[in-house]
C-alpha cells in the first residue's frame, strides 16, 4: 500500500521533470497538523533463511562455497605478493566480505545486468567469474591482466561480464551506475545495475544526487552500500550524524532495508526482491553490514579498531558459516569441502604463476586506449 | 717573453688559411723576416714570416689544419720559456680571434661566418668557453630566424646593425644586408633549409658510394664569389662573330718580329688584352663597378684586365695593371709571368687585386662559344671563343676565313644593352683592324 | 545553406544527430520544458519527446556522471551545462571518468559523450561565471576540446563530436548564441575535430585565436590590412587535439606569432601554442611569440574592470605591431 502510493508521487515527479505536468495543483498550503513521517524498512538478518527456501541445490551451495572461498584464497595470496614487491601501489582487501559479492552476484544475470564498485573491487570481480589469472595478473601489473597493466588493483573492468570497474575515488562512481541503469531503461533491455559503495562515500555529494535522480527518473538500479563499519580509519558513528544508512532511502522515497553481510543467505534473498523491484524501475537503497578483516589498505594496521572486535566478527565469517550450514544439513562432508579448499589453492598459485610469466605491458601501449580515434596526435 | 703568432689576413677576402707545410721545426730558432710556413688562403699560397727573433716553441696546428684569421698557430720565444698562459688564452677558442671579439662571440660568428660546416652543429651548444670578463652586452641580439638567415647566407653577424628592440638583429636586417648583395626576393625562399631534410637512408657504406672531396679555401671562394655575382648582378649577354683573319695574320707578323728580337711571343688572347682595354678606353661606362652599398656606379680611371688562368683545381685572374698604356709586347711578358706564378701558387693578393674588367678564355680548348660569369665587382667580363676556319663569302666568292666568337656578358644594372653592344662593336673593330692595336 | 543564429546551428546539429542516432539523448538543467536557458534546445522537447530531452535538478556532478554512465552503457549523450562554470561540480566526472575510465579498463569500454555549454566571460558576471575552462579541460589525455567561432563551424563540428567515440567539451559562448552566419545544411556536414581552419591568408603576423577571440584576430587583421600589413588568421576550432602544423607552417611563412586567448595567462592555451611554436618553429620566429590573455586575476564585475579584464583588440593589435617591430 505504502509502496503504491510511493510508486505513484514518483511517476507524477518524472512527468514534471519531463516537462508534462499532469495538471495538479502543487499543494503550497502548511498543514496545522505536526507531519508524522513513517517508513518500513525491511530487514535481513543472518541466519534465517535455508537453502530450499532460496532453490538453491546442492551443487548450487558448493559453487557459492568455492566462489567465497576462492576469493578469500586470493587475497590471502595476493597479500603475501604484495609483502614480494610483486604487487605495488594500494591493495584494499575484501576479507571478510565475501558474502557479499557472491550473494549479489548469484542475485543478476551476469553479463546482462550490470555491476559497478569502488576500489575493493577483487571479490566483486571473482564472483562475477573474471578469472583468478587475469584478476592476479593485472595486480602484477602485466599484460594479461583483466585491465591490460593499466588499472591495477583497483580498477578492475570486464566489459563482458558488465562489469564497469574498479573505481578510485570515493563516491565518484556512484553517478555512474545511474547512468548505467539509465541506460538499460533507454534501451528497455531489461538490465539493472548493481551500484556498490562504502559507508564512507555516505558522505559524497555524488551519492545523493545518484539516489535523487535514480528515484526521479526511476531507474533499475539497487544502491548497496557495503558498511564495513570503517572509512579507511574514522568509525562510522565518528563520520555520520545518521549511522542508519538504508535510512536515507526515505529521504528519496525509495525503498530501503538492512542486510546482514556476513550471511550470504541474507544478501541474495534480499537482493532477489530489489533486483526484481529494480527490473520495474523501482530503484532502493540496501544497507549491508559487514565487516573488513584487514586493514584499510596494506600500509593499515587498522589500530583504530580492538582484537576482541575482530575476533568476534571472524565468528560470524560467512565462509565458515556457509560451510557449517551443509556440513549440519548433510549436504557435503569436510572431506569434499577440504578438497576444494585444495583446488581453489591450487588455482590461485597458478594464478600466480600464470602473472609472473605475462610480459609487462608494452612501453608503446601507453598510448594506447586513450583515445578511441586510432590516430590521435599525442604530444611529444 | 713568448710570443703567439697567429693566422694574419693575407688577401682582403680571406677568412681563413689552411697551414700547408711547416717549414721549420720546433727548438729551431729563427730571425724575424724568416719564412716558417706556408699558408693556402681562398687566392693563393703565401709564405708566413715571423717578425720577431726567437726559438719556435710549438706548432699548434698540424700540417692541412684550417684556421681563422687571428687563430693561434705557433709560440715563439726563448728556450724553456712557459707558454702555458698563451695556450690557455686561445684554448677554448682555439683558432678563434685573439682579441677582436670577446670569446662569447665565437659561437654565432662562427656560425655565421662558416656556413659550409655542420650548420646544425653550433645551434644551442653553448658558445665555447664563455670566458669571465665578457660583458653582456656583448653577445649578438638576433631572433632564431635572423641567426638562421645568416647561416644559411653566410653573413657574419657581428657585421650587422640590428634595428629591433635593443639591437636585435631581426628578419628585416639580414634582408637589408643581403639587398646589399642580391635582390631581396631571394630573402624569401631559404628553400634548402625550409624543406624538412631528407629522410637519412640507412647507406651501407657511404665512403663506396662517393669521394669525399675537402673544399679548399680557393673552392670556397670562387663558390661564394660567382654565386654572389650570378645571384646578385642581372646577367645579359651579347655575342658578336668577329672575322679575325687579318688579327691571325698580324700575330703572325709581330711574333716573327719577336723571335728575330728574342722577345716572348704574343698570343691571340695578349690581341684580346690590348683590344678590350683600348675599347675600354673609349667606353668608360663599361669600366666600371655597381656599388649598392656605397649608393653609386663607379667608373674607374685605370684600366685592369683580368685574364682568367685555369689551374689544375680552380682558377685565378691575375690581372694587367693599366693595360691600355702597355704595348703588346710588355703584355705578353705580364700575362706569361703572371701565369706561370699562378700555376706555382706564387701569386701574390696585389696581383690578383683590383681588375676592372676580365677575360676568359676557353679557345684552346675548342670551346667556338660560352657565357661567364662576370667577375665582381667588374660591369663585364668578355668570353673568348675558338678561332674556326669557316667558309666565306668574299665578292660573290666562297673563301676560307677565319672567325671568332666573343661574348660579353654585361651586368645590367651598369651596362644596358645598346652600351655593351657599342664596346663590344670597338672590340671588334680593333681585332678586325688589328693595326689599330700599335696606335 | 541557410542564414542561423549560432545557437540555432547548434539545435540543427544535435536535432540531425538526434534523428540520425537513437542512442543520441539531450540531459541537463532546463534543457526540455524551459527550452534551453539560452535556448538553445528551444522545441526539442516538444519533437523528441521527455525520454530525450531530459531535464534534470541542479545536480551537476549528479547527470555529468549520469552521462558517463550511460555512455558506458551503449548510449551517446549529449549533456548541457548551463555554464562551463558549474561544471566544476561536476569536475571529477570530468576528469576522472570520462577522461581516464577508457585507459584504465585498457580500452574495454568507449566512452561517446558530448559536454557543451557556454564557456568564458559574458560581460559583468563576475568571478564564478566568467572562468575558460578550455585549457583546464585540455590538460586531460582523454578529453578532447573543441571551441568554434562561428555558426557554420558550430554545426560541422558538434556534429561530428557527437559522432565521436571519444568523450568531448564542446564550448559556445553566450555572447556568440545571437550571431548570424552561414550554415551548411546538408546533414552529413561534419568538420573534422582537430583540424584549424586559416580564416584569412596573411604574410606578416599569424594570429592564432579561437571562440571569441577569433572576432578580435579578424578586427586586428582589418586594421593592419588598412596600414599595409597582412595578417594570417587561423582558428584551431579544436583545442585538443590542437592543430600545431598549421599554425607552424604559418610561421615558417609570417616568422610571427600572437595569440589572443580569453583564459586566464597562466597555464592557457596561449602557454602551450606559444611553446610549441618555439618548440617545432624556432628557427623561423623573428620575435618572441606574443598572446593577449585575460588579466591574471579573477573576472570583476565592474563595467570598466571587466573591460580591462578581458584581452582587447588594441591590446592584439599593439602586439602584432610589435612582434612586426613596427611602431
Amino acid at each position: 500500500m505504502a509502496s503504491k502510493t510511493r510508486k505513484k508521487q514518483q511517476a507524477t515527479q518524472v512527468d514534471q521533470a519531463a516537462g508534462q505536468p499532469n495538471g495538479q495543483v502543487v499543494q503550497l498550503q502548511v498543514p496545522s497538523k505536526p507531519i508524522h513521517f513513517e517508513q518500513t524498512f525491511e530487514t535481513y538478518p543472518a541466519g534465517a533463511y535455508t537453502h530450499e527456501e532460496l532453490g538453491l541445490s546442492r551443487e548450487d551451495l558448493l559453487a557459492i562455497y568455492r566462489n567465497m572461498l576462492l576469493q578469500r584464497r586470493f587475497e590471502e595470496r595476493a597479500a603475501q605478493m604484495y609483502g614480494k614487491q610483486k604487487i605495488a601501489g594500494f591493495l584494499h582487501l575484501y576479507i571478510g566480505e565475501e558474502a557479499v559479492s557472491t550473494g549479489a552476484a548469484w542475485s543478476i544475470k551476469i553479463g546482462h545486468d550490470s555491476v559497478i564498485t569502488a576500489y575493493r573491487d577483487h571479490g566483486i570481480a571473482l564472483a562475477l567469474g573474471m578469472t583468478a589469472n587475469e584478476c592476479m595478473a593485472e595486480l602484477f601489473g602485466k599484460i594479461d591482466g583483466c585491465s591490460r597493466g593499466k588499472g591495477g588493483s583497483m580498477h578492475f573492468f570486464k566489459a563482458e561480464k558488465k562489469f564497469f570497474g574498479g573505481h578510485g575515488i570515493v563516491g565518484g562512481h556512484v553517478p555512474l551506475g545511474v547512468g548505467i541503469a539509465f541506460a538499460h531503461k533507454y534501451k528497455e533491455d531489461g538490465g539493472v545495475c548493481l551500484t556498490f559503495f562504502g559507508d564512507g562515500a555516505m558522505g559524497q555529494g555524488t551519492v545523493h544526487e545518484s539516489m535523487n535522480l535514480a528515484a526521479l527518473y526511476k531507474l533499475p538500479v539497487v544502491f548497496i552500500i557495503e558498511n564495513n563499519q570503517y572509512a579507511m580509519g574514522t568509525a562510522v558513528w565518528r563520520a555520520f550524524a545518521n549511522t542508519e544508512f538504508y535510512r536515507y532511502a526515505a529521504n528519496y522515497n525509495m525503498p530501503g532495508a538492512l542486510v546482514d553481510g556476513m550471511d550470504v543467505f541474507s544478501v541474495m534473498k534480499a537482493l532477489r526482491k530489489y533486483v526484481a523491484l529494480a527490473r520495474e524501475y523501482q530503484p532502493s537503497v540496501l544497507e549491508v553490514r559487514t565487516y573488513r578483516y584487514r586493514g584499510h589498505s596494506m600500509s593499515d594496521p587498522a589500530k583504530y579498531r580492538t582484537k576482541e572486535e575482530l575476533e568476534a566478527k571472524k565468528k560470524e565469517d560467512p565462509i565458515i558459516r556457509l560451510k557449517s550450514y551443509m556440513l549440519q544439513h548433510g549436504l557435503s562432508t569436510n572431506e569434499e569441502l577440504d578438497a576444494i579448499d585444495a583446488d581453489v589453492k591450487k588455482e590461485v598459485q597458478a594464478s600466480v604463476e600464470f602473472a609472473e610469466k605475462s610480459p609487462l605491458p608494452p612501453l608503446e601501449s601507453i598510448y594506447e586506449d586513450v583515445y578511441a580515434q586510432p590516430d590521435y596526435p599525442f604530444l611529444a | 717573453m713568448a710570443i703567439p703568432i697567429e693566422m694574419p689576413k693575407m688577401s682582403d677576402t680571406m677568412e681563413e688559411g689552411v697551414l700547408v707545410a711547416w717549414l721549420v721545426e720546433e727548438g729551431q730558432r729563427v730571425s724575424a723576416g724568416d719564412v716558417i710556413a706556408q699558408v693556402e688562403t681562398d687566392k693563393a699560397t703565401m709564405d708566413l714570416e715571423v717578425y720577431d727573433d726567437g726559438v719556435l716553441l710549438k706548432k699548434v696546428v698540424k700540417e692541412g689544419e684550417s684556421v681563422p684569421i687571428g687563430g693561434l698557430i705557433a709560440v715563439l720565444g726563448e728556450e724553456g720559456e712557459d707558454i702555458s698562459e698563451i695556450l690557455e688564452r686561445y684554448s677554448g677558442k682555439k683558432k678563434a680571434p685573439a682579441k677582436a671579439e670577446p670569446a662569447s662571440e665565437a659561437a654565432p660568428a662562427e656560425a655565421a661566418s662558416q656556413p659550409e660546416q655542420s650548420a646544425r652543429a653550433g645551434d644551442g651548444a653553448p658558445a665555447p668557453a664563455a670566458t669571465a670578463g665578457d660583458g653582456a652586452e656583448t653577445r649578438i641580439k638576433a631572433s632564431p630566424l635572423a641567426r638562421k638567415l645568416a647561416r644559411e647566407y653566410g653573413l657574419d653577424l657581428r657585421t650587422i646593425q640590428g634595428t629591433g628592440p635593443e639591437g636585435r638583429i631581426v628578419r628585416r636586417d639580414i634582408e637589408a644586408a643581403l639587398a646589399r648583395q642580391r635582390p631581396a626576393v631571394e630573402v624569401a625562399a631559404p628553400a634548402p633549409e625550409a624543406a624538412p631534410a631528407p629522410a637519412p637512408t640507412p647507406t651501407p657504406a657511404p665512403e663506396l658510394l662517393y669521394e669525399s672531396v675537402p673544399i679548399t679555401p680557393m673552392r670556397r671562394t670562387i663558390a661564394r664569389r660567382l654565386a654572389q655575382s650570378k645571384f646578385t648582378a642581372p646577367h645579359f649577354y651579347l655575342t658578336v662573330d668577329v672575322d679575325v683573319e687579318k688579327a691571325v695574320a698580324f700575330r703572325q707578323q709581330l711574333n716573327e718580329l719577336a723571335e728575330a728580337q728574342g722577345r716572348p711571343k704574343i698570343s691571340f688572347n695578349d690581341l684580346i688584352t690590348k683590344a678590350c682595354a683600348l675599347a675600354l678606353r673609349q667606353h668608360p661606362e663599361i669600366n666600371a663597378s655597381y656599388l649598392e652599398q656605397e649608393g653609386e656606379i663607379r667608373r674607374w680611371k685605370e684600366i685592369h684586365i683580368g685574364v682568367a688562368v685555369a689551374l689544375e683545381d680552380g682558377l685565378v685572374t691575375p690581372v694587367i695593371r693599366n693595360a691600355d698604356q702597355k704595348g703588346l709586347g710588355q703584355i705578353a711578358e705580364e700575362t706569361r709571368a703572371l701565369a706561370e706564378k699562378a700555376r706555382q701558387r706564387k701569386l701574390q693578393p696585389q696581383e690578383m687585386e683590383g681588375a676592372t674588367f676580365t677575360t676568359s678564355n676557353l679557345g684552346m680548348y675548342g670551346i667556338e662559344e660560352f657565357t661567364a660569369i662576370i667577375n665582381p665587382p667588374n660591369a663585364c667580363i668578355l668570353a673568348i671563343g675558338a678561332i674556326r676556319d669557316v667558309p666565306v663569302v668574299k665578292n660573290g666568292m666562297i673563301v676560307p676565313g677565319k672567325r671568332m666568337r666573343l661574348t660579353l656578358s654585361c651586368d645590367h644594372r651598369v651596362v644596358d644593352g645598346a652600351m655593351g653592344a657599342r664596346f663590344l662593336k670597338t672590340v671588334q673593330q680593333y681585332l678586325e683592324e688589328p693595326l689599330n692595336l700599335l696606335l | 545553406m541557410a542564414i542561423m543564429q549560432f545557437r540555432e546551428a547548434i539545435r540543427a546539429a544535435m536535432i540531425e544527430e538526434m534523428e540520425r542516432d537513437e542512442r543520441v539523448f539531450l540531459i541537463g538543467e532546463e534543457v526540455g520544458q524551459y527550452d534551453g536557458a539560452y535556448k538553445v534546445s528551444e522545441g526539442m522537447l516538444k519533437r523528441f519527446g521527455p525520454k530525450r530531452v531530459i531535464d534534470t535538478p541542479i545536480s551537476e556532478a549528479g547527470f555529468a556522471g549520469l552521462g558517463i554512465g550511460a555512455a558506458l552503457n551503449g548510449l551517446r549523450p549529449i549533456v548541457e551545462f548551463m555554464t562551463f562554470n558549474f561544471s566544476f561540480v561536476a569536475f571529477d566526472q570530468l576528469v576522472n571518468n570520462a577522461a581516464k575510465i577508457r585507459y584504465m579498463s585498457g580500452g574495454q569500454f568507449k566512452i561517446p559523450i558530448v559536454f557543451r555549454g557556454p564557456n568564458g566571460a559574458a560581460g559583468q558576471l563576475a568571478a564564478t561565471h566568467s572562468t575558460s575552462t578550455e585549457s583546464v579541460y585540455s590538460y586531460f589525455p582523454g578529453l578532447k576540446v573543441v571551441a568554434p567561432s562561428n555558426p557554420d563551424d558550430a554545426k560541422g563540428l558538434l556534429k561530428s563530436a557527437i559522432r565521436d567515440d571519444d568523450p568531448v567539451i564542446f564550448l559556445e559562448s553566450e555572447l556568440m548564441y545571437s550571431m548570424r552566419g552561414e550554415v551548411n545544411e546538408d546533414p552529413e556536414y561534419l568538420i573534422p575535430l582537430g583540424k584549424a581552419r586559416i580564416a584569412r591568408e596573411g604574410e606578416d603576423v599569424t594570429i592564432v585565436a579561437h571562440s571569441k577571440s577569433y572576432w578580435i584576430a579578424l578586427e586586428v587583421a582589418d586594421r593592419l590590412a588598412e596600414e599595409g600589413y597582412s595578417a594570417e588568421v587561423i582558428d584551431p576550432r579544436t583545442i585538443r587535439p590542437f592543430d600545431f602544423d598549421t599554425v607552424v607552417q604559418s610561421i615558417k611563412k609570417t616568422n610571427r606569432c600572437v595569440i589572443i586567448d580569453e583564459s586566464n595567462p597562466f597555464a592557457s592555451v596561449s602557454s602551450e601554442v606559444a611553446f610549441q611554436v618555439q618548440q617545432r618553429a624556432f628557427d623561423y620566429l623573428d620575435a618572441p611569440v606574443l598572446r593577449v590573455t585575460a588579466k591574471d586575476t579573477p573576472a570583476p564585475y565592474a563595467k570598466n574592470l571587466i573591460e580591462y579584464y578581458m584581452p582587447s583588440a588594441d591590446a592584439a593589435y599593439e602586439a602584432c605591431k610589435k612582434v612586426m617591430y613596427v611602431d
